[in-house]
This record gives structure tokens, C-alpha cells and sequence, in this order.
């Protein structure tokens, strides 16, 4: 099983897709076919990743699961394998997308089986992102996922989806070719695009700071980090609700990850030596995104900047290149991946009955949605990093971590969390408090079991991990100590190259 | 005749066998055609059909290695039978795509299948030519036929407009070329390829064979249509029939690109330095023209000729990298891109509408609606001259960007892909149109039988590429290596 566990987590989704295909036929039966065919597929994903998860032994450095075989000839092959930082990865992907497929039951009307199929091949390719351990085959599905999220969007997005669409399609794409320009260049000088060999040559100085610049490219607009995260707000706001999701719970960890399994550990010495600027860059989307998000009119535009600036505290625990900050980094990701996946929900809850997401047309839910105004609750103090929340460990381990690498960055930072606080609970303020004197709400109905199913599970991981977060650590710790030592151990070796004292 | 020259005679004859075949079963089917008529067309065309694939089979089976014949002026060599075999793929598939569309249109005549025939015999010339009076007279063979085909459609105004356009700049260049041929012959003393790189290797480049060269080179670019010798394309892929403008982007494309990599590396191998310049200033030049000139658009004919200047582009970046394995860039390049471009002018193919052929982009409104299958189909085709993996466009551009980085030219690569991030505002547009407009009139009747089959077979091709890629680099690369003994 082991042998082929990886593969088959990565390709099952693909079978949905074809009995999807095969099996649904037109109409409305065609339709709830395939719904149930996408719910099935998907859990039966995140079985898979569960077992992974159980057969995974977390103690062992190094990749686990591996599967390699001649793929492109030469030394490209199709090489798939897990450490300890891909794999919750792996889960987080497999745990949203049984949700998504929920939250879109009834609220994708039109073109029903084609928004499971995409979602079932946009599965594929993300789970495949995480597993890669060859650069090409990484970049394969880093870009394959362009496809569906673009369809999705355009599809299936609202007003104006068009614009939104095109703007992340090639803002991205833009990003990734300057990645593949610099993929290319390794491949040439290191002779191998394996991930595990690639993280153990030593790329000299110079190119390293031109190759850190290019990954940059990439992964900044997927982040996406201060000053080209705008194609973010405007993806958010017009995907559909399942689609927002996945863009902010996972898409958007692709970049996060990119940093900590690329340029981290092949440009070391790049990474120490541009990490003033990623502070500055992450000080400045933690406190500019956080007041740009105050003065949001449109719900998902608000979590959209909202989720900018977390992605900031990402940034900031990478580069300080500490144990702290580095798991801080991992867990705010994993959080940020349930509490803005689960943010998007709750809107996309009101959205369905309401048709709107304008601040001003809500107030006063609580009196009608009690259910709601509680699960929204959690997801607001996770937001803003109450202690007790998985929000507030991730956020914490990275602050610390800069604070040790960098004080001014951390000062600045914490002020972030000022922010978050006015902004979400302004949020909650304005749409659950107050009085229900808006005619159109007289009549809104609480949550039904559908969607308390859909959000249940995210309200007690973010609860559980917020109070036992070892289970992320005892997963992520090897994973992290190794790759923190590797950059450790090649810093030092360019050092006393520089010095010229070999001993 | 003596014993030596009847058995020298024969090992020609032999080397040629593929073209000879050709010729004469073209010569046997025009006459078929003329005594029987118009009504015969069918069969003619299925005829020329069983002829191109018995030759595809010929070129499979005969020879090994690098045969020289008729004195060393024809080459037949791993590099001209893969070649050959692509060019013959993108004659069958124009021959195949014409039998509905010229009865739709009522041009049902027994000359198209023979014109392209004959064509595709100028073009195997062209391939094995190692002697520019043998390439020369391929090149006009390929050309005179391609010029009729142009204008087949000759009460439309457009066609006729195409063709006397392509025969007038076709000539122009023709001429171009002969006389850079012509100097090339005056400075080196000969017009033998392997006779010229002699030349070129021991006594340098004078002033007068570089303008050869010069010219040579822009006559060849004319028949790419890589920028700034691209005037003609737009307007002859409009006007021409939808068949004859695939064959044109598919198999005449090819013939050519291989015919530039044989001048290239073949006579003017020593020469790099010369055309180093003017292969990377054609390559810049069509792949932002390209990409830049066809954002605006409206007639998706004259899309898919930006949209194959721009490819010409990318597949010359593989000539600038001037290594074996840019070579074998460029081939596996050309291969996808006959894939990608057959597919996408069959799906231009269904698009009629009141008995007409309709050319819009905006006609393709909302087409997921209508007819899914096509509309993902085209969808996967467009998305692959994006060149988004794993669609085969990415791996095209792949390997030639990966031998240009191999040499050292970032420049290049980089300009490569800021242009096809351009170039994906285009094809997006198309998709946009398809899948998020809403759906306009819908179009006559589905394709036949035969050209969906064409279709499943090129988006097979495009999509599961990346399972098995193997096959096609190693004989890419086997191809390549020929050109460099």
C-alpha cells in the first residue's frame, strides 16, 4: 500500500472525475449523481491522507512514501514523497474539499456536474503540489491549477467575474514562468530537478540571489505578499463560495510552502541576506492590508485583505530561520487554512439567502440566527488570535521568532494584531449586533444541518488545535529541526568559505 | 551505362523512393481525376490519402542512417524522415478535413487533393535537400501548388485576394532567396551544403556570402512567417479555405522550419556568428508581434496567424540556442504545435452557421452551453498554446527554452515567456468567450466522423503527452543528432 499510497491520494480524485463523466446523465438526477459521486471521491481522498497520516512516522527525518520512476528521460522523474511540513498539506487539502463539495450542494444551481468535475481535478493537482519531489513535476501541478480555478471563477464567480478571473490568471502565470525560467537554470547547473538532491547542492552566491528573486516572483503573487496580493481581493470576491475557500485555505498555502521547501533551503544564503526586505514587505501587508481591510464595504473583500495580512505573519516566521518562527509560520498556515476557509463559509451561508455581501445590508442576525452568530463568533476571535484558537499559536510562534531575528519587525507586526482585533470584531459587530430593523433579514432562517455539518468539524479543529497544538508539531518538529539545520549547516559552510579559515 | 554508375544509379533511385512515389502516384490520380471528373473527387482524395500513408510507410522502412544520393545534393537522414513523417501527418489531416468542408461549400473539385499532394512532394524535397538547386526546386514545387491552393475558392473574393497576395510576396521571396542562393554560390564556388560549410570553415565569411547569407535567411523567413517577413499571414490564413489555411499552419509550417534548420546547421553550420544575430531578432520579433498583434482580433483565422507567428517565435529561441539539443527542441516543438494547431482548425471547421462558415471569435458565445464537448475541447487546445502543464504546448516550450538557458541565452528565455504570458491574454479571451459569455446562436450540425476522430486524436495527443513523453524526445533527439555529424 505504501508503495503506491501517494499516487493513489494524489490520482483518486481523477477517478471521481471519470465516473462523473461516465455515470451522470443529464438533468437533475444527472446532477445529484454527481454530487454524491464528488462527496464520495473526496472523503474517500481524505481517508487516504488519513491513513498517511496514521503510517507516517514522524520521528524519521527525511521523505517517507516515496515513489520514483523514468519519467521526461535524463534525471527528471516522477518522484512523490512527504516529510513532515507537505503532509499536513496533504490533510488540510483532503479535509476542505469534502466541505467545499458540501457548501456548494445547493447553491451551485447551474452546470452542477462540470463545477464537481473541476473541483475533483483542482483536488488532484493541489494534493499533487504537496507530494512532488521533482521541481518539473512540482511545477506541473503548481501550474495545472490555473485551469480549473480560472474555469471556476469565470464560471461560476459573480458580476465580475471576467476581470477577476483573467487578473489571477495571468498575475500568476506571470509569477510562474520567471519561477520556470529559474527551475530551467537549476536544472543546468545542479544537473538534477530532484527536490531532496537539490536541497543539499550548494548553488553559488550570486546565482542564488537571482533564482531567490524569481521563486520570489512566484510565490509573492501566489502568497500573496504586499504589493501583489490585488488580484487576491478581487479573486475572492467574485469566486463562488466553495471557490473562495480553496483559494484562501489552500491556493494560497502553495506560496507560504514554496518558501519554506524551495528558497529556504537552496538559497540560504539569499535568504539571510534579502530577509530585511521580506520583513519589511511583511510588516508592511500585516499593517497596510489590516487597515485597508477596516474600510470594507463587501464581507469577502474585508476576510480577503484580512487573509493578506495573515499571510504576512507567514512570511515574517519563515525568514527569521528560527524553530520558532519556522513551526509558528507552518501552524499559522494549517489555521489560517481552517479559520479563512471557514470565514468564507459563514459568508457564503448568508450570501445563499441574501444574495448580497454588503456590510451595510446585514445587522442584527443574531436575533434570527443564533447557531450562526456563535459559529461566526469562533472564527472571528481565531481570526483575530484569541488565545485558545489555533489563530493565536501560529500567530504567537511567528511573532516570536521574528522578535528574535528581528525586533523592529516584531514590534511593528504586533500592532497587526491590534488591527485584526478592531477589524473582525467590527465585522461581527456590524453584521450579528444591533437591531434587526432591515425588513429583508425579517424572514432569514438559522443554519441548517447541512451547513452546521459543513462547519462543525472546522470549529473544533480550530478550537482543539488552539489548545493542543501537538499533534502539528509532533508532525511538522523533524520535518522543520532538519531543514532548519540544513540551512544552518550551508550557511556556515559559505561563511568560512568567505572567511577563507577552512579548518 | 556502366556497372559502378547502374548500381550508384540505383542506391539514388533507392534513397528517393518516398518522393518518386509520390510524384508518380500524383501524376496517376490527376490523371484518374481528369478523365473521371469532379464527381470522382472522393475517391481521388481517399486515393491521395492511401498515397501519403503508403509513402509515411516507405520513409519508415527505407534506409537507415545517412544516405547521400544524386551526388550529394539529396540527403536522406534521421533528421529528414521525422521530418517527413510530420509533414505527411499534416497532409493526410488537410485531406481529411476538406472532404466535408469543400462539399459544404460546393468546391468539391479533384484538383485539391492532387494540389496538396504535390505540394506535400515540393515539401519532402525541401526536406532532403542538401543542395540549393534541389531546395530551390522543391520550395517553388511546395509553393506554385500552395499559391492555388490560396485561392481554391475562386469566386470569393477573399481567397482570390489571398492567393494573388501569397503568389506576389511568395515570389518576392522566392526571389530573395534565389539570389542570396545565387551570391552564396558566387563567393563559395559551389552549391553543395556540405561543398559551402567546406568553404565557410577554412576561408571565414566574406562580405558577400554573408549577404547571401542574409538573404537566404529572410527568404526562409518569409516561408515561417516570422516577423518582419509576416505581412502575408493574416490575410492568406483569413481568406483561404479553412482546410488549406491548416495545411498551411501545420504541414507547410513544418517543411519550412525543417528546411531553415538544415540551412542553418547544414552550409551555414561554421557561420554562427552571422546568424546568431538575425535567428534571435526574428525570434524576439514574432514572439511579442505575435503575441501583441493579436490581441486585437476579431476573426479567429487571423488569431491562429498571430497565434503561429508568435510559435514560430518560440520554436526559433530552439535555432538561437544552436546546440543538439536546441534542435531537438524545435522538432519536439513543431510535432506539438501541428498537434495543437490541427485541433484547433477543426474546431474552426464546425463553426457554419445558415450554410456558411462563420469566423468570429464572438460566434463561439456561451459554445460550453450548446455543445460541451467541443467547447472543452477547444478549451484544452487553446490552454496548451498558452502552454499550461501538462498540456503538451508547455513541453514544447520546454525543451526550447531549456536549451536556450543550456546556452546561456536568459535573455532570450525570459522575453520567450513574458511574450506567451502576453500571448495568454488572447487565447484566454477565447475561452472566456466560450465558457462565461452567453450562448449566441447555435451552429449547424457537429463535425463528421472523420474530422471528430482527427479531433480525439489531437487532443489525446495534446493531454496525455506528459504520460509517455519518452517515444517522441528519443526520436526527437535521434532526428537532432543527425544534423550534427
Amino acid at each position: 500500500m505504501s508503495g503506491v499510497l501517494l499516487s493513489a491520494t494524489t490520482f483518486f480524485p481523477l477517478v471521481g472525475v471519470v465516473l462523473t463523466i461516465l455515470m451522470a446523465g443529464k438533468g437533475e438526477a444527472g446532477d445529484a449523481l454527481a454530487r454524491r459521486i464528488a462527496l464520495f471521491t473526496t472523503l474517500v481522498t481524505f481517508g487516504l491522507t488519513l491513513y498517511a497520516w496514521a503510517a507516517f512516522d514522524a520521528a524519521k527525518p527525511g521523505f517517507q512514501f516515496e515513489e520514483s520512476y523514468n519519467w521526461l528521460g535524463g534525471t527528471i522523474r516522477y518522484h512523490l514523497g512527504v516529510d513532515g511540513i507537505s503532509l499536513p498539506f496533504v490533510i488540510l487539502t483532503a479535509f476542505l474539499m469534502p466541505l467545499c463539495i458540501l457548501a456548494s450542494w445547493t447553491s451551485i444551481e447551474k452546470r452542477v456536474q462540470e463545477f464537481m468535475i473541476a473541483f475533483l481535478v483542482l483536488e488532484s493537482l493541489m494534493i499533487g503540489v504537496f507530494v512532488s519531489l521533482d521541481l518539473v513535476l512540482f511545477y506541473l501541478f503548481f501550474e495545472a491549477g490555473l485551469i480549473p480555478m480560472f474555469l471556476i471563477i469565470g464560471i461560476w464567480g459573480g458580476p465580475r467575474r471576467v476581470y477577476a478571473s483573467f487578473k489571477f490568471f495571468l498575475y500568476t502565470l506571470l509569477g510562474s514562468v520567471l519561477m520556470l525560467v529559474a527551475v530551467m537554470a537549476m536544472y543546468v547547473t545542479a544537473g538534477t530537478t530532484d527536490i531532496p538532491a537539490l536541497m543539499a547542492y550548494e548553488f553559488p552566491k550570486d546565482m542564488q540571489y537571482w533564482l531567490f528573486w524569481a521563486f520570489l516572483a512566484s510565490f509573492a503573487v501566489k502568497l500573496p505578499m504586499w504589493p501583489v496580493h490585488t488580484w487576491l481581493p478581487d479573486a475572492h470576491v467574485e469566486a463562488p463560495t466553495a471557490g473562495s475557500v480553496i483559494l484562501a485555505g489552500i491556493l494560497l498555502k502553495m506560496g507560504g510552502y514554496g518558501f519554506l521547501r524551495f528558497s529556504l533551503p537552496m538559497f540560504p544564503d539569499a535568504s539571510l541576506y534579502f530577509a530585511p526586505l521580506m520583513f519589511a514587505l511583511s510588516v508592511i501587508a500585516i499593517i497596510y492590508t489590516s487597515l485597508v481591510a477596516l474600510m470594507q464595504e463587501d464581507i469577502k473583500k474585508l476576510i480577503a485583505y484580512s487573509s493578506v495580512a495573515h499571510m504576512g505573519f507567514v512570511t515574517l516566521g519563515l525568514f527569521s530561520l528560527n524553530r520558532q518562527g519556522v513551526d509558528g509560520a507552518v501552524v499559522q498556515m494549517i489555521s489560517h487554512g481552517f479559520v479563512s476557509a471557514a470565514l468564507f463559509l459563514c459568508v457564503g451561508v448568508i450570501y445563499d439567502r441574501m444574495h448580497t455581501r454588503e456590510i451595510k445590508a446585514y445587522g442584527g442576525l443574531v436575533n434570527r440566527m443564533p447557531i450562526y452568530a456563535a459559529v461566526f463568533m469562533v472564527f472571528t476571535m481565531a481570526n483575530v488570535g484569541l488565545p485558545g484558537t489555533s489563530g493565536f499559536v501560529g500567530e504567537f510562534l511567528s511573532l516570536v521568532g521574528a522578535f528574535k531575528a528581528n525586533t523592529w519587525a516584531a514590534i511593528f507586526a504586533t500592532t497587526g494584531v491590534i488591527l485584526s482585533a478592531a477589524y473582525a470584531l467590527w465585522l461581527y459587530r456590524r453584521v450579528v449586533y444591533g437591531e434587526m430593523d432591515k425588513k429583508s433579514l425579517a424572514n432569514i432562517e438559522d443554519m441548517n444541518l447541512r451547513e452546521i455539518i459543513v462547519l462543525l468539524p472546522l470549529v473544533v479543529a480550530t478550537l482543539f488545535f488552539g489548545f493542543y497544538p501537538k499533534p502539528i508539531f509532533d508532525m511538522t518538529g523533524t520535518a522543520v529541526v532538519s531543514t532548519l539545520d540544513g540551512i544552518n549547516t550551508k550557511l556556515q559552510t559559505a561563511e568560512t568559505a568567505s572567511t577563507g579559515t577552512v579548518p | 551505362m556502366s556497372a559502378v554508375d547502374m548500381i550508384q544509379f540505383n542506391a539514388d533511385v533507392m534513397a528517393s523512393t518516398p518522393e518518386i512515389a509520390l510524384g508518380c502516384g500524383a501524376m496517376a490520380l490527376l490523371l484518374g481525376g481528369v478523365f473521371a471528373g469532379d464527381k470522382w473527387s472522393g475517391l481521388v482524395t481517399w486515393g491521395c490519402v492511401a498515397l501519403l500513408c503508403g509513402v509515411a510507410a516507405l520513409v519508415l522502412t527505407t534506409g537507415e542512417g545517412r544516405v547521400l544520393a544524386f551526388g550529394g545534393t539529396f540527403i536522406v537522414d534521421p533528421f529528414a524522415r521525422f521530418a517527413k513523417l510530420v509533414v505527411l501527418a499534416g497532409s493526410v489531416n488537410a485531406m481529411l478535413m476538406s472532404l466535408d468542408y469543400l462539399r459544404d461549400e460546393k468546391l468539391t473539385r479533384f484538383e485539391y487533393p492532387v494540389l496538396v499532394t504535390l505540394a506535400t512532394l515540393g515539401m519532402l524535397t525541401m526536406i532532403s535537400a542538401n543542395d540549393l538547386i534541389v531546395l530551390y526546386v522543391g520550395l517553388e514545387l511546395q509553393s506554385l501548388a500552395l499559391y492555388v491552393l490560396a485561392s481554391f475558392a475562386r469566386d470569393n473574393a477573399r481567397s482570390s485576394e489571398a492567393g494573388l497576395k501569397y503568389f506576389v510576396l511568395g515570389a518576392l521571396s522566392s526571389g530573395m532567396l534565389l539570389y542570396g542562393a545565387s551570391l552564396v554560390y558566387g563567393f563559395s564556388g559551389t552549391t553543395n551544403f556540405a561543398g559551402i560549410a567546406q568553404v565557410i570553415t577554412q576561408s571565414g565569411v566574406p562580405l558577400g556570402l554573408m549577404i547571401g547569407i542574409v538573404f537566404v535567411l529572410a527568404g526562409l523567413a518569409f516561408k515561417v512567417s516570422a516577423v518582419p517577413f509576416h505581412m502575408w499571414t493574416p490575410d492568406v490564413y483569413e481568406g483561404s479555405p479553412t482546410p488549406v489555411t491548416a495545411f498551411f499552419a501545420a504541414a507547410a509550417k513544418v517543411a519550412a522550419m525543417a528546411l531553415f534548420l538544415r540551412v542553418v546547421f547544414g552550409p551555414f553550420a561554421a557561420a554562427e556568428k552571422e546568424w546568431f544575430q538575425i535567428v534571435t531578432f526574428l525570434s524576439i520579433a514574432s514572439m511579442l508581434w505575435g503575441a501583441l498583434a493579436a490581441i486585437g482580433q476579431t476573426n479567429i483565422k487571423r488569431l491562429m496567424a498571430y497565434s503561429s507567428i508568435g510559435h514560430m517565435g518560440y520554436a526559433l529561441i530552439g535555432f538561437a540556442a544552436g546546440t543538439q539539443s536546441g534542435v531537438q527542441g524545435v522538432l519536439i516543438y513543431l510535432v506539438i504545435y501541428l498537434a495543437m494547431t490541427v485541433g484547433t482548425f477543426l474546431c474552426i471547421l464546425m463553426m457554419r452557421r445558415d450554410g456558411k462558415a462563420v469566423e468570429d471569435i464572438a460566434d463561439l458565445s456561451g459554445l460550453s452551453r450548446r455543445d460541451p464537448t467541443t467547447a472543452y475541447l477547444l478549451a484544452i487546445l487553446m490552454f496548451s498554446l498558452i502552454g499550461i502543464p501538462p498540456l503538451a504546448g508547455f513541453w514544447g516550450k520546454w525543451f526550447v527554452f531549456l536549451a536556450a538557458i543550456q546556452s546561456g541565452l536568459y535573455f532570450l528565455a525570459v522575453i520567450g515567456f513574458v511574450a506567451s504570458v502576453v500571448g495568454a491574454f488572447y487565447y484566454l479571451r477565447i475561452i472566456k468567450v466560450m465558457f462565461f459569455d452567453e450562448p449566441a446562436l447555435p451552429f449547424e450540425k457537429s463535425l463528421g466522423n472523420v474530422n471528430s476522430a482527427l479531433l480525439a486524436a489531437s487532443c489525446a495527443f495534446v493531454v496525455f503527452f506528459v504520460v509517455m513523453p519518452a517515444p517522441l524526445i528519443e526520436a526527437a533527439s535521434a532526428a537532432a543528432k543527425s544534423l550534427f555529424p
